[in-house]
């Protein structure tokens, strides 16, 4: 697992590919984080209000975990997660190798919107991130 | 795995506090927690569990002032010391910066030591890490226990089990009082930044 450093072209490109796809969809909250449970990129309108480090580094274990659950049933890894809540919501994906991202929206917007959405926004990021 | 965030100047590092079950490693970072102030401590995160037992990990982000610009913002994680849990070591070891290998000064803790630091070597080698690459410190904790009736271990007998191959820095605690809880912070801090810092910044 190499070192992670980040440019501001990096950053700025990828807030703007996350702002596009995910906040202008209606989702709270984006957090894009790596497998150490470091926090890259954070964007939406309640990060103020979170502790997004903590979030950031139980989102990192529980992914890691649910991957050798899959490991346990003979998987690789589960590429997404999702988590229900009675008004709020998390959606977590694997993006390339080393980043997760986490997607936190409300009850009106739909998880299938999601799911279309982080897949693309997953292809966009893993170009910016192969061409640092 | 350290991120350097060149836009915002900020470098973050993972310390990992290791050890066996039951030698202080929680303490240690409730005491960090307790002792240092509201600016430049995060909330500490411990996953609850029934009884005193570490199941996952805890966790305390510290904010500790800037080095040449860059604001040094570091994580302490513990994990879980029960054998059983070796998934989950392993697990919080990924992307790990800097380690703390807390060792028990109880004569009961003897072979755990041992079990503990070769389980650590095990788990950082599947993560195609070494003990002598990443910056480690040792701690030897419960050092108020050995003028007690409490059979406890020498110094020497530690430093021979752990110390060794290992050749590094020791540090006497007891965590509970927070003697040497500090020193020990300081240290691993200055090595783990500085690691980091060749490696990326300085080249």
């Amino acid at each position: 697992m190499a070192d992670l450093v980040l440019t501001t072209s990096i950053l700025e490109e990828t807030r703007i590919q996350i702002e596009n796809t995910l906040i202008k969809a209606g989702v709270n909250t984006v957090l894009l984080i790596d497998e150490a449970g470091n926090i890259v990129v954070a964007c939406g309108h309640k990060t103020d209000n979170l502790d997004t480090i903590s979030l950031a580094a139980l989102a990192a274990a529980n992914f890691g975990a649910t991957s050798q659950i899959a490991k346990l049933i003979g998987e690789d890894d589960f590429a997404l997660l999702f988590h229900k809540g009675e008004k709020d919501s998390i959606h977590v994906a694997r993006i390339g190798t080393d980043l997760i991202l986490v997607t936190i929206f409300g009850d009106n917007v739909s998880l299938g919107l999601i799911r279309l959405r982080v897949a693309q926004l997953a292809k966009s990021i893993e170009k910016t991130f192969g061409q640092k | 795995m350290a991120l350097i965030n060149l836009s915002k100047r900020e470098i973050h590092c993972k310390i990992v506090y290791y050890g066996s079950g039951r030698c202080g490693k929680t303490t240690n970072l409730l005491y960090i927690y307790n002792a240092m102030n509201n600016k430049a401590r995060g909330k500490m995160l411990t996953i609850e569990t029934k009884g005193e037992r570490t199941l996952f990990f805890d966790l305390l982000p510290l904010n500790l002032g800037k080095i040449n610009g860059f604001d040094i913002r570091i994580q302490l994680y513990t994990v879980p010391g029960q054998t059983i849990y070796k998934a989950t070591r392993k697990l919080v070891l990924k992307g790990v910066d800097g380690l703390v290998f807390v060792a028990d000064y109880l004569k009961v803790r003897h072979e755990k030591n041992i079990e503990s630091l070769q389980d650590l070597r095990r788990n950082l080698l599947e993560h195609n890490l070494t003990l002598e690459e990443i910056p480690t410190v040792l701690q030897f904790n419960k050092c108020d226990m050995v003028p007690t009736p409490i059979p406890t271990l020498t110094r020497e007998e530690l430093e021979i089990d752990l110390n060794r191959e290992l050749n590094t820095k020791i540090f006497e605690a007891a965590a509970t009082k927070g003697i040497g809880v500090f020193e020990t912070l300081k240290e691993i801090s200055k090595r783990t930044v500085h690691y980091v810092a060749t490696k990326h910044l300085l080249t």
